[in-house]
């Protein structure tokens, strides 16, 4: 295949930014699309160029580092895909591919195509998490959960991280992942004990970090690569609205 | 927002039920309108405050979600392609607005009057007593085809405004799920229909008595006695 990219590329934070039109040939259609930059990157080095930066590390479709849009779309045209597992035999040999860097006020652009996500590291920090003991493992099944309830949770748990529904949100909410973070721990038993203050704790941290407001559009579900469904958007308003009132009527804000 | 929503979503339900009484001739909505007009002032009163509050509350979060939102997306050299969103989700800042305005206008031309005084002086006898007549004012008012053509097209808009807001309503307030979602989905549109056929049908049927062969309404008597 022989391909024209045109890639944003930013030297830096403060740069302004420009798209700059590459060819790239003999592209394998198994290869994916990482594999493709790989490529283009190696044709960079070789004429003595700047290579394209851009986030990557398990290639599984499991990490959530990889966060490209492809053409408009994050995570490019197949849907419950990464761009890792994303593969050129989804283009046309000849096509014009434009490659953008995730864009949102919270995910600063730190070169070309990787994006700051420590916003995303601060809310799973205020409550995305439950305070157990550490130490030797408790018995297997001491803790009975339903089987519902641990699917329900692990649909939630899929949640990689990857930012692509704030990207695809044309407001930059992170609703769809502090929702499936929040609903993870809280359907389960051992989320209980701190659900009210997990769910305060991740919404106003995820607000003070700049993303904007869910106004149930839902492309986040649409280009989410593990399926997260908007349910669980529906859950954490519903749990964060039961936690508002029992702060109010007990004076707390926890 | 989603409470606000819920007012206004109860209320027009009610002036669409309302309106259709001019189907059943000028002494049903003429008594209609003259029971709300005599209303208790606390009662008449209260309402309005209490929609006129709902309505400025679900504005102003309208525009600081906006604001906010604004901050969060930066301006976007690139392109942004869309899966699922729907045109209603994608314009309902634009829908809002211009319902915004069509309100102001739809206050100002049949509740005060202001925009044609002429109006003021439509009056009818109702059981031996002098009362407003709302059905005459009705026709007049929808036999200018530009303000029922205006009146049609913005009542379009809210039925796009319903159809996402009203599903919207039951995901901010927690209350949607795997079950129970596509219900609340298609109920949200159905209502949107609904609202829009309901209201719609009064100019509609102005427009058609006065420029067709239909006879719905007595346009061109009213004309007459009126000008």
């Amino acid at each position: 295949m022989k391909l024209t990219l045109k890639i944003w590329r930013q030297a830096n934070t403060e740069d302004q930014g420009r798209f700059i039109s590459y060819s790239v040939d003999d592209v394998s259609s198994d290869s994916s699309f990482l594999e493709m930059l790989d490529l283009l990157n190696e044709q960079l080095v070789a004429k003595g160029e700047e290579p394209v930066a851009f986030d990557h590390d398990c290639r599984e479709g499991i990490c959530g580092m990889c966060s490209l849009r492809i053409n408009g779309l994050a995570h490019g045209p197949e849907r419950a895909t990464t761009v890792c597992q994303l593969h050129m035999r989804s283009f046309q040999d000849g096509d014009t591919i434009t490659i953008e860097p995730w864009r949102a006020a919270p995910f600063p652009v730190v070169k070309d195509l990787v994006v700051d996500r420590s916003s995303f590291d601060a809310i799973i920090q205020s409550g995305g998490f439950i305070t157990a003991r550490t130490g030797s493992a408790q018995d297997a099944n001491s803790i009975l959960v339903p089987k519902c309830d641990a699917d329900t949770a692990m649909d939630a748990a899929a949640c990689i991280g990857c930012g692509a529904c704030v990207a695809a949100c044309k407001n930059a909410s992170a609703m769809l992942f502090v929702a499936a973070k929040a609903a993870h721990l809280n359907t389960l038993p051992q989320g209980q004990a701190e659900k009210d203050r997990r769910v305060l704790k991740m919404v106003s941290t995820m607000d003070e970090a700049g993303f904007g407001n869910c106004t149930n559009y839902g492309e986040c579900e649409a280009v989410c690569p593990k399926e997260i469904s908007l349910d669980f958007i529906a859950k954490l308003n519903r749990d964060y609205g039961k936690a508002s009132i029992k702060a109010f009527l007990s004076g707390s804000d926890e | 927002m989603a409470i606000t929503g819920l007012i206004m979503v109860g209320f027009v339900l009610f002036h669409m039920l309302g309106n259709l009484q001019m189907f059943q001739g000028p002494d049903a909505i003429n008594t209609y309108a003259h029971f709300l007009k005599t209303l208790p002032p606390a009662v008449m009163w209260g309402g309005r405050l209490f929609l006129l509050a709902a309505a400025g509350v679900h504005v102003a979060t309208a525009i600081s979600l906006t604001r906010e939102n604004c901050k969060a997306c930066p301006t976007d050299p690139g392109v942004k392609e869309r899966v699922q969103a729907t045109l209603s989700s994608k314009t309902m800042a634009l829908s809002g607005s211009i319902l915004l305005f069509f309100i102001v206008f739809h206050i100002l031309h049949f509740t005060t009057h202001t925009i044609f005084p002429v109006y003021k002086t439509f009056m009818t006898d109702l059981d031996g007593q002098q009362v407003y007549d709302v059905y005459s004012m009705v026709i007049y008012g929808f036999s200018n085809a530009w303000i029922a053509t205006f009146y049609i097209i913005a009542m379009g808009l809210l039925c796009m405004h319903l159809s996402h807001g009203v599903s919207s309503m039951f995901q901010s307030l927690g209350l949607r799920n795997n079950y129970w979602r596509k219900t609340f989905d298609i109920f949200a549109a159905l209502y949107g229909w609904v609202i829009f056929i309901g209201f719609v049908s009064n100019p509609a049927a102005v427009l058609l008595s006065e420029y067709t062969s239909l006879n719905i309404f007595p346009v061109q008597d009213v004309l007459l006695r009126l000008s």
